[in-house]
This record gives C-alpha cells, structure tokens and sequence, in this order.
C-alpha cells in the first residue's frame, strides 16, 4: 500500500513524521509517545518512520523495529477507516463472546486482522477493555458497546459505515 | 418541592455508562427540558458502580438523591410525563424505573467505601467537588508530617498492594525512602489488563483527583517530584479525565513546583501504554516507559533500589494509590480497623462475567465469595447455575460451587492455591467447557510472553498443544494418562523456571481446571468422584 502512495504523499507523510519527532524526543523514554503520535496521526506506524526515529534517539533501526512489532497496538500495516476490535477474554467469553466473534467474521468477511474491500473496518482481537460488567463487548476506534450481539455490532458498524 | 434553582439531575460519564448508551440518555434528557421549558443542571457524574443498572440517572432532591435506572432515551418523555423531577410526588414514586434514595439501595448500602467513597457523587473533573467530598485532607496532613511518618502510616494501615501482588506497600515505600539518589520516581501502574476487573479504570474516570493525591503524596514521602502514570492503551476515555484533571490540579497548585505553597515539588504525567498485558508486571512496565520492549527484568535489584531509568521507584497499582488518601486523612487505625487476618482494610471487588448484578463492591476483607454471586451478584446472568468462578484475572484459578465459602483474603486463597489478585470475579454458568479454558490460559499466555524467558516463551505453545492432546485422547485412556502427566510436568517447569507472574501462574487457572473439573478433561477418576 506504501508503494501506491504518490511522490508527495511521501513527502508528506515524512514531515508529518518528523514534525512528531521533534515534538516527543526530548522527552525521557520518547520512543512510545513518538509512536503514539504517529500512530494517532497517520492511522499505523509506517517504516518509513525507522530511520528518522533511530536517528533522533540514538538508536538501531533494529532497536525501533523491535519495539514497533513487540507491541499489539501498534499497526505496521494501514487499516480501515474505523478500527473493530472485539473482546476475546474471560469474562466476554462467559457472556458468549466465541460466538459473537463467528458471526461478527462472517457479517463482516473478513477474519482477526484484516479488513474488509471497501477499506471501511479492520477487525482486531482484544485482550479485555475494562467493561467487564457488561459482558460482551466491543471497541469501535475509541468507543466500547456493552452487551453485544453480531446484530447490534453490524447497526454499530453500518452507522460508522454512513458517517 | 421545585425551588428556584434549576434542579440537578446526574447522568454517568463512566465508560461503562457510555457503552450502554449513557450519553443518548444525556442528551435526550436535555432536549426533553429543553423542550418543556424546564431548566435543567445536568451533571455528568462518575458512576457508582452498579453497572448492571447503567445509565443510571439521578435526580437531587432537598432529602437526597433519588435514582431511576436503567434509563434509554426511549425512557425519557415518560419519565418527564410522571414528574420525575419533582420525584417526591406519587406519580414519580409510582414509575417502574424509580429505585428510591441511592444511598438506601441495599446493594450500595451493605457496602464499605473508603477507596471508592466518591465515585458517582462527584464531578470526577470538578477540583471544587473533591475538595467539598473530603478531598485533599490527606495531603493537608501528609505536608505536616515528616517523610518517615507518612510511610509509617501507610506500613501501620496494612495497606498491600492491590494489583494483585500483595506486597506491603509501607515497606516498599520505606526502601525507596532509604534509597540514595537525588531523583526518585512514583510510577503508577495503570496497566489493568486483568479480564474481569475495572476498578482502576473507574478510579481515574470517575475521581482521578484521588489518585493524582496519593500519588502526590507518595512523591513527599519518598523524595521523589516526578510521576508517571502508566496508562493501558485500551482506556481512551481515563486518558481525557486524567489529563482534564491533572490540568486543574497544577491550575490550583495540588501539582507543581510547591505543592499547597511547601517546599515540595510534584510534577505528573499520564503515559499510554501500547497493548501488551505483559507491561502490567513491574519491571516490564519500566522497560516500557523507557522507551523499550516491555521485557521482563532479572530482579534483584528491585525497583525501589534501581527502578525507572535505574533510580529508585515506587511502584504502586492505582487503587493502592488512591487509597493512600484516606488513610492520611482519617488515619492508619481507621483504615486497618476492616479486614481480616493480614488482609487490612477493604477490597474493591469487581463482579464479572455471567452474574446477574454486575458492578463494584468495595468490602472490608472476609466476605465469602458465596456472598459476592448470590447475595451481591443475584447469581447467574443467564439463569443456569454458576459452574466455575475465576477471580484474580487470566492468572487466577478456577474455583469450584465447594470452594464458594472461601472468605476474600489474601492468606485464606493462598490455602486453596488461588488468589484474590486485583480483585476481578469471573463467573461462568454451566454451559462452559472448562477444557478450553484451560487452552485458553496456554494460549493467552502464548500472546502476551514478553519472550525473555523458556519456560513462558515455549511453554505456553507446548502447553496448548498438550491440552489439545487431552482432548483428542479422551478414548485412549493410556495416552490420556501420559498427557495429563505432562501437562503437569509443564506446569511445574513454569512455575519454578519463569522469570515472573506470567508463566508462573498460567498453570493456575490450567490445573485448577483440570483438577476441580476433570470431567471436561475426560478424566475417569474425576467422573467417579463426581458421582
């Protein structure tokens, strides 16, 4: 997808990176903040940003990479517009969550990391979201629905779809 | 009953509220007024923890709040129509979702909250209502003692530390003190990965103050000016609150170069973490905040020796933390007065999972969990009996209906091999199939490994493969057999050879599985004794 991006969007997507490193490196442990903000910026964390970053902390391209894949968060591939991510730990599997995951899939075509044709939704696992009270649930980009079912996911889903 | 002034009514801005629809039920609310030429003040309060009733709206009256819950939009012309707002009349009284005063709710009432004593009174980003809620005693008091009396208050409360490892958080707190280095950090571990527990989540959105105190005053016992929190990334919504209220905290002089006008500097700074379960252990943590894979160090030396960027750090779970206010405040007797054995002063317990009333308890120590399902919980969410409860998130072990009347202590669990860890009760009713979970366990571990260590790093994926092999061998009772040996082999590998909790402990919940539930597992012994 890189590959695609045209000679300016490069550009472009270099400045936005360098703008956020300059902005984070002076702080102590700058190397997550930077790679939050590119993230929370660009949508992922493209390696184009290695280089530049290894450069500013003083550290391997090796070093950045390694801590760029050691971190689920991060996406070292571009995503769909809006980020699914659904539950999978214990106390959502008590409230049927296996289920839920098998029909969302099937609703959406698309398995646990990938996203579907229109670029509109990648879906993602989750190791718990703090909303353990209301068993299942799921996170669209920074919202968390409670008591979910695949229909309630696809009116979620179909609403972002709209927006 | 309506007086002049607009009335207030309360919606939770909790993020459990919000994923059930809490900020329709705002707006709807709102517009309603709006539209009947009614003024309103509505406030966005923390919530009180009763989840299962979520949104769950309150309405001020001159003798208390009065609560109606669950409200949706769809509620709300109705609610209006039977004059909920003057909530004292028969009409309002008569309404289905009227739950009458708050406090008389006995789920609330049976309940002792020091940690959570705000939670769902407050504007959790309104500096004047925690100041007006008791806020800030305790750092009034800790900025009169010296270093060495705050850390005999907090050792003298019998506070342990609530993210699950229990250590004594007085006497962490001493060797920090005792450390020598000129910079000294407070690190909060807000990593809540546990499944099954939210209350560090519902401390920093719905009263962060009560950290950003304890920790402050951790900072003043300690000689350390700089903290960080170390925020999960799952938690968008704790991010906003806590960095809405660290503002007016330094706005106000509570953070900053001199605190309250002492000689004593404070500075404090949320960090995201990026999603790894691992970073929720101390010393992976550390490597995280430092800009590094969260790895699992070699201890000694110990944090509070060589901690962030090799100086001595207090590492503290935010419930430890926040509960350092109260006990500044009214003081170590008072707090160390609950509880029972060596588990002092209350625990904020978080029902989960298949129960019926879902939420936050906040007990003193030594209630059972029998009383936590069914008296609190009401049972099973689905109606079928409740099977296995796991309590201490993906690291706890599974108990069984014999094991229910073990009473909520850290000492009593350790007796049962289980343990409390951050308080999260999983319930599962019969419908589970306690084979996979056991997989399960392998299998999370096998995605969270931090890698530095073999028997975590290799052990979990062997152990997944093992488990599939016991179910596969259900018939062939030799080859059973020889599997579930291994299992156990395994599982004594990993506890004994892995650097930290995580490999640990995954055989906690695995053989408690297999051992309270070997029927799932096709063990013949197990069906005997059964029936």
């Amino acid at each position: 997808m890189v590959a695609d991006l045209t000679t300016q969007e490069k550009l472009d997507m270099a400045s936005k990176i360098d703008a956020h490193i300059a902005k984070h490196q002076h702080m102590p442990g700058a190397l997550l903040p930077i790679l939050h903000a590119i993230q929370d910026d660009i949508g992922w964390v493209p390696e184009a940003c290695y280089l530049p970053i290894s450069k500013a902390l003083a550290l391997s391209i090796a070093e950045v990479h390694g801590v760029v894949t050691f971190y689920h968060h991060f996406h070292t591939h571009p995503v769909g517009k809006h980020v699914l991510q659904i539950c999978r730990a214990e106390s959502c599997q008590a409230m049927g969550s296996e289920k839920l995951e098998t029909n969302v899939k099937a609703a959406l075509g698309i398995d646990y990391h990938e996203t579907t044709q229109d670029g509109a939704v990648t879906l993602l696992p989750v190791y718990c979201l703090g909303n353990c009270a209301c068993s299942p649930n799921v996170m669209l980009g920074d919202d968390v629905y409670g008591r979910m079912t695949a229909d309630k996911v696809a009116a979620i889903v179909a609403e972002a779809r709209a927006t | 009953m309506v007086t002049g002034f607009p009335i207030k009514i309360f919606v939770p801005r909790d993020s459990t509220a919000l994923s059930l629809g809490a900020d329709s039920t705002a707006k709807a609310i709102q517009a309603e007024a709006d539209k009947r030429g009614i003024e309103i003040e509505l406030v966005r309060n923390g919530s009180r923890g009763l989840f299962w009733l979520e949104p769950f709206v309150e309405v001020a009256t001159s003798q208390g709040r009065v609560a109606f819950a669950p409200v949706q939009p769809k509620d709300v012309s109705g609610l209006f129509d039977a004059d909920f707002l003057n909530n004292l009349t028969s009409n309002a009284k008569a309404h289905p979702l009227n739950l009458g005063f708050t406090e008389e709710i006995s789920w609330l009432k049976k309940q002792q909250r020091l940690t959570f004593a705000r939670s769902g009174i407050t504007n959790p980003v309104c500096l004047d209502d925690y100041i007006a809620h008791d806020g800030y005693k305790g750092l009034k008091n800790a900025l009169k003692m010296t270093s060495a009396e705050i850390v005999k208050a907090v050792t003298e409360s019998g506070l342990r530390g609530r993210g699950g490892a229990a250590f004594p958080t007085g006497i962490k707190w001493n060797t920090v003190l005792g450390a020598i280095g000129e910079q000294k950090y407070i690190v909060c571990n807000a990593d809540e990965g546990d499944s099954g527990t939210y209350s560090d989540r519902m401390i920093m959105e719905d009263d962060p103050f009560v950290l950003i105190e304890g920790m402050t005053i951790a900072g003043i016992a300690v000689g350390a000016n700089q903290g960080y929190i170390y925020l999960r990334s799952e938690y968008p919504h704790a991010l906003k609150t806590l960095n809405e209220a660290i503002a007016k905290a330094e706005q106000a002089g509570y953070l900053g170069h001199h605190i309250c006008g002492s000689g004593h500097a404070f500075n404090l700074e949320v960090r995201r973490a990026a999603g790894a379960y691992i970073c929720g252990e101390e010393t992976s943590l550390l490597e995280s905040l430092e800009g590094k894979r969260g790895q699992v160090r070699f201890k000694p030396p110990l944090p509070a020796i060589e901690g962030l960027f090799g100086k001595p750090t207090v590492v503290n779970n935010v419930i430890s933390l926040a509960t350092i206010p109260i006990i500044l405040d009214k003081g170590a007797a008072y707090y160390q007065n609950y509880g029972m054995g060596r588990s002092r002063g209350t625990l904020p317990i978080q029902l989960a999972g298949n129960i019926k009333q879902t939420g936050l308890v906040e007990l003193a120590f030594g209630a059972t969990l029998r009383e936590l399902l069914y008296d609190f919980g009401g049972g099973s969410a689905t109606g079928r009996p409740i099977r296995a409860v796991q309590v201490g998130g993906p690291l706890g072990a599974f108990l069984p209906e014999s094991q229910f009347d073990t009473p909520l202590d850290y000492e009593e669990f350790s007796k049962i091999w289980a343990v409390l860890g951050h308080g999260g009760i999983v319930a599962f009713d019969d419908s589970v199939d306690m084979s996979k979970m056991a997989r399960y366990a392998f299998e999370f571990c096998a995605i969270e490994s931090c890698g530095k260590c073999t028997p975590c790093r290799i052990g979990s994926t062997r152990g997944a493969e093992v488990i599939d092999r016991i179910i596969a061998n259900k018939g062939n009772a030799k080859e059973h057999d020889k599997q579930v040996q291994l299992v156990r082999d395994l599982s004594d590998t990993m506890i004994n050879g892995s650097l930290c909790a995580l490999g640990g402990m995954t055989p906690y919940p695995v053989l408690s599985a297999i051992n309270h539930f070997g029927e799932d597992f096709g063990i013949e012994s197990a069906k005997k004794a059964a029936a």
